[in-house]
C-alpha cells in the first residue's frame, strides 16, 4: 500500500508546486474563503517584519499567530511553500495510519462479536469486509490531499494547513494509544486555535475504551487516568504558554490571539456564520450573542460525548465538522480536514439520507462564493446579504451533512443489536427516526 | 426539517417527483418562457422612481457655442488627418480654465479588427480637469467624448468644450468635473481608465497620467454626430452584461421629460398603449433588445468600460431622424447640465436603486426578484432531471431505507468512464479557447485567408471537430459503456451545467437565461436509446454556437434591419472575431465562458448521446 500513497504525495505535491508557481497563488491567498484574519501569510509576514524590527509582532492589530508559528517561520520563512507541501503530506500520511489502525480495530471488534453470535442473523449484510475496507485509508489521504479545498489552502499558505497536521498527528497518537504524545499535541492543537479542547472528551473515551476501564463515575481507575491525561494535557498546555512567554518575553499574545478568536473583532467576511450576524448587531448585545455564538462550539460535547461514548473515533470526526461549522473565523481548510473523514464511513452510504441535497447545496455554494464576492466588491452590483445568503446555504450544508452522518451511525448501530428488518408492534415495516 | 428527516413523507414525494417528472419538466420549461414574455406586460412591471434623495430639484442654461466649437474641431480634425487634434484641444481646453493633461498610449490587437479596420493602434487622449471651487478634491464626475474618425461625433466634441466653459463659470460644483476625450473609442477609455486606477489587466501600453482628481462617482458619454437632433437615446448596456444605477436613467428621463426632449432605449420610443397588441409587441421588442445586448457582454458605449471600476455610466447618443419635431444643442447642454448638477449633489455613490433590471421602456422596469423567476423555473428542470437519475441510480440507497435490496458499490468503475468524457471535453474547449489566435499565422500560411478570417475559420474548425469527439472518447475507453455509466456522467453534466448557468445568470441574467433557454430542453432529453440522426440534429440546431446565430439573426429582425442568410452567416462570423477580441482587449468573459465551459458541458451531453 505504499507505492499507491507515494504516487498520491507525488500528484498533490505536483499539483501545489504548478499552482505556487502560477499567477493564480495571489489571487487565491486574497480569497476570503480560503484566508481568515487568523491564518493568512500576509500577516504573518508582517508579523516576521516587526519582529525582525525588534517590535513586539502583537502590537498592532494585525498579527494573530501564536509564538511558536512566528519562531518557526523565523527559520523557515524562505521555504514556506515546501514547509507547507511537507504539513498537507503529514496530514494525509497521519490520516491514513489513523484510518489504517481504526480499521483493524473495528475489524477485530467485529470478528469477536462475531464469533461470540452477538449479531442479529439478518445484520449480516451490514457487516464490513476487509476487502471494501482495504482501499479505505488511501481514500482517505486523497480525500484529503485532492480536495480542492485543501489545494487552494495551502496554496494560499494559510497556517490553517499546519492546524490541520497538529490535529491529525494527535488523531494519530491517540488511536495508536499514546496517552502521553496525545496529551501534548492536543495541548498543542488548542494553543494553536482554542476549539481543539473539545476533542479532549472523545480522547479521554478513547484511552478508557482501550484500556478497558468502564465509564463510571464512582470508579478509582476512571478517575486516576481521567486526571492523568487531564495533567498531561494541562501540563503541556501550560509548558507551551510558558515557553511562549519566555520566547517573546510578554504576554500580550494572550489578548491578541485567544482575544481575537473569542470576542471576533474583525469582521471581514468569510464563510462562517459570526461577521454578518456582529456587523448588524447593536453594540450592546454583543457580548451576550458573543457568549451564544461561542458557547454552540463547545456545548455539543456533552451530549455528543454521553450519546457516541462507544463510538469515540466518531465522536473526534463529529468534534471536528462542529469546530469547522461554529468557530469564529473558518476557512475551507478547516472544512477539508473533515471531509477527509467521509471515506471511513462509506459503510454508512446506505443509511443517508440527504446525501443528493447536500452534495448539491455544497457544489452550487463553492461555486457561487466568488460570484457573489465579485458582484459585491467589484461590481458593486450586489451587496453583503447576497454572499451571506450563501454562507447560511453552505453552513445548512455542512450541518445537514453531518447530521446525516450522525443519524446514520446511530441508525447502524442500532440494527447491528436490533436486526435491520424491524417490525412495529402491529407487525407493520418499522422506519427509524432521528427525533 | 419535518420533510427532509420524515421518511415516510421523503417517499412520497420523491415518488411524486419521479412519476411525474416529465410533465413537471415540461410545465416548468413553458412556465419559465411565459412569464419571460410576461416580464413586458405593463401591469407586471413597475414604474421607475428616483430613489436617491440627494437628486431633489434643481434647474439651470449654454449651447450657442458648442455649434461653432464642433465646426472648429472638425477642421481640425480634418488638418491632422482624421486623427486627433490634440495640440489644438490642448489649447481649447486650456483657454476655458481646465488644466489639461494628454496621455498616450498604445496596443497591438491580437489579429486586425476588420469591422473597424485597426491592428496596430496608436492614440492620445486630451482630458481637461475642472477644479471643484466648494469641496476638497476627492471626488470626481466624468464626461467623456470619443473622438472618431469621419465626420461623426464633433458636435460631441464641440458640446462638450462648450459646456466646460459654461461649467467654469459656475461656482456650486462639489466635485471636480474630468472633461475627456478619448481616441479610438473604448480603447481610449480603457487606457484612460486603467491609467486613472494604476492597474493593467489586459497588457495594454500606455503613459501615466499626470494629472488626477479624487475617485470617480459617476460618468456619461457623449455621442453626437448632427447639428439637431429628434431624439437622445440612452446606452446602459456595459461589459459583461453589467449595467450601471437605475437611478441614473431615472435621472435622465427625468430631465428628458421636464425638457420635452424625446427619449429612447434601444432606439424604441415609448409608447402609451400597452393593453393593446401591437403596445404589448412594442415592449416585448425593447425587452429582447435589451436582452440581446446584455447578453453578449461587450460594451455598447464608451460607458461599458466605467462599470467596471464601480463608477455608474451611461452613454447618451443623439439620433437625428425624419421628424418634424428637432432639439437643438442648447437644449442637450441644459439636459447634460442638469444631469450633472443632480449627480454633482450626490453626497454617495448611487446605490439606492436597483442593479439588477430589465427595461421594456424608459419608464418601467423589471427587478431581478422578478425576472430570476423565468431562469428559475428553467433551471429547476436540470435538478428536478438530476434527482430523478439520482433516485434510479441509487435505487439501492433508496430501498436500503426499507432495508430491502442489497447494497451495492455505485460507481466503483464508473469514475474513469464519467472522467475521461469530462476531461477530453474540455481540452477541447481549451483548445477552441487558445489555438484560433495562437495558430493564425500558421493558418495564414496555409490557406488563402487574412488573419481575421483565420481566427474566426478555425475557431468554427474546432469547434465543428469537436463534433467527432464520442468516438475518439469510446476507443479511449477500454470497455463497453455501460448503462449505468452514461446514467453518472448526465446526472455529472446535469449538475455542472446548473451550477454553470447559475452562475452565470447572476453575472449576466441574459446571457444565462438564453443559453438556459436554449441548453435546458435538449440536455433534459438527452439519452443514449432515442434515434440518432434526428437527436443529433437537434442537438447541433440548439448547440451554443447556433445560440449565436440565432442571436444575430433576431438582433436583425429587432433593429429592423433583417438579412439574407448570407449575411447573417457573415455577421456571424464578425460577431466571433468580436468577441474574441473583446476578451482580448477588455477583458470580457463572454468568450471565455462559451469556449470553456459551455461548449464542453454541451460535448459531454453530445457524448451521452452516442454513448455506446
Amino acid at each position: 500500500m505504499a507505492a499507491p500513497l507515494t504516487l498520491l504525495l507525488i500528484v498533490a505535491v505536483t499539483i501545489r508546486a504548478v499552482l505556487f508557481r502560477s499567477s493564480w497563488a495571489e489571487l487565491i491567498s486574497e480569497r476570503v474563503e480560503v484566508v481568515s484574519p487568523l491564518n493568512a501569510w500576509k500577516r504573518v509576514v508582517e508579523g516576521l517584519a516587526l519582529l525582525d524590527l525588534g517590535v513586539s509582532p502583537y502590537s498592532g492589530d494585525v498579527f494573530h499567530e501564536t509564538p511558536f508559528m512566528i519562531y518557526l517561520f523565523h527559520f523557515v520563512v524562505d521555504y514556506a511553500e515546501i514547509v507547507f507541501m511537507i504539513a498537507d503530506g503529514i496530514t494525509a500520511v497521519a490520516l491514513y495510519l489513523s484510518i489504517q489502525t481504526y480499521n483493524k480495530n473495528v475489524f477485530r471488534k467485529q470478528k469477536y462479536a462475531l464469533e461470540s453470535d452477538r449479531y442479529p442473523a439478518d445484520c449480516l449484510e451490514l457487516l464490513r469486509s476487509p476487502k471494501e475496507m482495504f482501499y479505505i485509508p488511501l481514500k482517505v489521504a486523497m480525500f484529503y490531499l485532492l480536495n480542492p479545498f485543501t489545494i487552494l489552502s495551502c496554496v494560499a499558505k494559510s497556517t490553517c494547513g499546519l492546524n490541520n497536521a497538529i490535529i491529525a498527528l494527535f488523531i494519530l497518537c491517540t488511536l495508536k494509544g499514546s496517552a502521553l504524545l496525545s496529551g501534548i499535541l492536543l495541548a498543542l492543537a488548542t494553543y494553536q486555535s482554542i476549539y481543539p479542547l473539545t476533542l479532549f472528551a472523545p480522547a479521554l473515551l478513547f484511552f478508557l475504551q482501550r484500556l478497558y476501564i468502564p465509564v463510571n463515575l464512582r470508579r478509582s481507575s476512571f478517575w486516576f487516568f481521567t486526571l492523568q491525561y487531564a495533567f498531561i494535557y494541562v501540563g503541556s498546555l501550560v509548558v507551551i504558554t510558558g515557553l511562549s512567554f519566555f520566547l517573546l518575553g510578554s504576554w500580550d499574545f494572550i489578548p491578541s490571539v485567544y482575544g481575537f478568536i473569542f470576542s471576533v473583532p474583525d469582521l471581514t467576511p468569510n464563510i462562517g456564520l459570526f461577521w454578518y450576524f456582529f456587523a448588524e448587531m447593536f453594540e450592546h448585545f454583543r457580548l451576550f450573542f458573543i457568549c451564544v455564538f461561542q458557547i454552540n462550539v463547545f456545548f455539543y460535547t456533552i451530549p455528543l460525548s454521553i450519546k457516541l461514548k462507544e463510538h469515540p473515533v466518531f465522536l473526534i470526526f463529529m468534534q471536528i465538522a462542529i469546530i469547522s461549522i461554529f468557530k469564529s473565523y473558518p476557512t475551507v481548510g478547516d472544512v477539508a480536514l473533515y471531509m477527509a473523514f467521509l471515506p471511513a464511513w462509506s459503510h454508512l452510504y446506505r443509511f443517508l439520507r440527504n446525501i443528493f441535497l447536500v452534495s448539491c447545496v455544497l457544489l452550487a455554494c463553492s461555486a457561487l462564493f466568488p460570484v457573489l464576492w465579485h458582484l459585491w466588491i467589484y461590481a458593486g452590483s450586489a451587496n453583503s446579504n447576497f454572499y451571506y445568503a450563501i454562507t447560511l446555504l453552505f453552513n445548512f450544508g455542512q450541518i445537514l451533512l453531518v447530521s446525516d452522518y450522525f443519524y446514520a451511525y446511530l441508525r447502524r448501530e442500532h440494527h447491528l443489536t436490533h436486526g435491520l428488518y424491524l417490525k412495529k408492534k402491529d407487525g407493520t415495516e418499522a422506519t427509524l427516526v432521528l427525533k | 426539517m419535518g420533510l427532509l428527516s420524515d421518511p415516510s413523507r421523503r417517499k412520497v414525494l420523491t415518488g411524486l417527483l419521479t412519476r411525474l417528472n416529465t410533465p413537471i419538466c415540461i410545465v416548468c420549461y413553458l412556465a419559465g418562457i411565459v412569464w419571460f414574455m410576461g416580464l413586458a406586460f405593463e401591469p407586471f412591471t413597475l414604474r421607475t422612481y428616483m430613489s436617491e434623495n440627494a437628486m431633489g430639484s434643481t434647474m439651470v442654461s449654454s449651447g450657442e457655442r458648442a455649434l461653432s466649437l464642433a465646426k472648429e474641431f472638425d477642421a481640425h480634425k480634418r488638418q491632422a488627418y482624421d486623427g486627433m487634434p490634440v495640440e489644438w484641444l490642448v489649447k481649447a481646453m486650456q483657454s476655458r480654465g481646465l488644466e489639461v493633461f494628454t496621455q498616450s498610449f498604445s496596443r497591438k490587437l491580437p489579429f486586425p479588427d476588420e469591422n473597424k479596420e485597426r491592428y496596430m493602434v496608436r492614440g492620445t487622449n486630451v482630458y481637461g480637469i475642472l477644479r471643484a471651487p466648494r469641496a476638497p478634491r476627492t471626488e470626481a464626475l466624468v464626461i467623456s467624448a470619443p473622438c472618431s474618425p469621419g465626420d461623426s461625433n464633433n458636435q460631441a466634441v464641440g458640446l462638450l468644450l462648450a459646456l466646460a466653459q459654461y461649467f467654469r463659470n459656475q461656482v456650486y460644483w462639489a466635485k471636480d468635473i474630468i472633461f475627456l476625450v478619448n481616441e479610438h473609442d473604448l480603447m481610449g477609455t480603457q487606457a484612460w481608465l486603467e491609467a486613472y486606477h494604476h492597474t493593467n489587466i489586459t497588457g495594454m501600453e500606455y503613459s501615466p497620467l499626470q494629472g488626477r482628481a479624487g475617485s470617480i462617482q459617476a460618468a456619461l458619454s457623449l455621442e453626437l454626430s448632427s447639428d439637431v437632433i429628434t431624439s437622445l437615446d440612452l446606452i446602459l448596456e456595459g461589459l459583461n452584461g453589467q449595467l450601471p444605477n437605475l437611478d441614473l436613467a431615472n435621472l435622465f428621463y427625468a430631465f428628458c421629460q421636464k425638457l420635452g426632449v424625446l427619449c429612447t432605449i434601444q432606439g424604441k420610443l415609448q409608447r402609451n398603449d400597452w393593453d393593446t397588441a401591437e403596445g404589448y409587441t412594442h415592449a416585448a421588442q425593447t425587452m429582447m433588445l435589451m436582452v440581446l445586448k446584455q447578453a453578449c457582454g461587450r460594451s455598447w458605449g464608451d460607458h461599458g468600460l466605467f462599470l467596471r471600476y464601480h463608477i455608474e455610466a451611461a452613454s447618451v447618443r443623439g439620433i437625428n431622424s425624419f421628424r418634424h419635431y428637432k432639439t437643438d444643442a442648447a437644449t442637450i447642454g441644459r439636459l447634460l447640465e442638469g444631469m450633472v448638477r443632480k449627480l454633482n449633489n450626490l453626497l454617495e455613490r448611487l446605490h439606492q436603486s436597483y442593479f439588477f433590471y430589465l427595461l421594456p421602456s424608459l419608464s418601467r422596469f423589471v427587478s431581478i426578484g422578478c425576472y430570476m423567476l423565468a431562469f428559475g423555473l428553467l433551471v429547476v428542470i436540470l435538478l428536478l432531471r438530476a434527482l430523478d437519475l439520482w433516485v434510479h441510480l441509487g435505487a439501492p440507497a433508496l430501498a436500503a431505507v426499507e432495508g430491502v435490496t442489497e447494497a451495492q458499490q455505485p460507481s466503483g468503475p464508473g469514475v474513469l468512464t464519467v472522467l475521461t468524457p469530462v476531461v477530453i471535453s474540455h481540452l477541447t474547449g481549451v483548445a477552441l479557447y487558445l489555438l484560433p489566435v495562437h495558430l493564425q499565422e500558421m493558418a495564414v500560411e496555409h490557406f488563402p485567408v487574412s488573419e481575421t478570417e483565420a481566427v474566426v475559420l478555425t475557431a468554427v474548425a474546432i469547434y465543428t471537430a469537436g463534433l467527432a469527439l464520442p468516438h475518439n472518447t469510446q476507443r479511449l475507453l477500454s470497455g463497453e459503456g455501460t448503462e449505468q455509466g452514461w446514467k453518472v456522467l448526465k446526472l455529472t453534466a446535469l449538475l455542472y451545467l446548473a451550477v454553470l448557468l447559475g452562475c452565470t445568470a447572476l453575472i449576466n441574467f441574459s446571457l444565462g437565461f438564453i443559453l438556459a433557454v436554449t441548453l435546458v430542453p435538449i440536455t433534459a432529453s438527452m439519452t443514449p436509446h432515442m434515434p440518432k440522426a434526428l437527436s443529433a440534429l437537434v442537438m447541433v440546431l440548439l448547440s451554443p454556437a447556433f445560440t449565436v446565430l440565432y442571436c444575430v439573426f433576431i438582433y436583425q429582425e429587432l433593429i429592423e434591419a433583417p438579412v439574407s442568410v448570407s449575411e447573417g452567416w457573415m455577421l456571424f462570423l464578425s460577431v466571433i472575431s468580436q468577441g474574441i477580441l473583446d476578451h482580448a482587449l477588455y477583458g470580457s468573459l463572454v468568450y471565455p465562458l462559451l469556449a470553456l465551459f459551455i461548449y464542453p458541458c454541451w460535448l459531454m451531453f453530445w457524448n451521452i448521446l452516442f454513448w455506446s
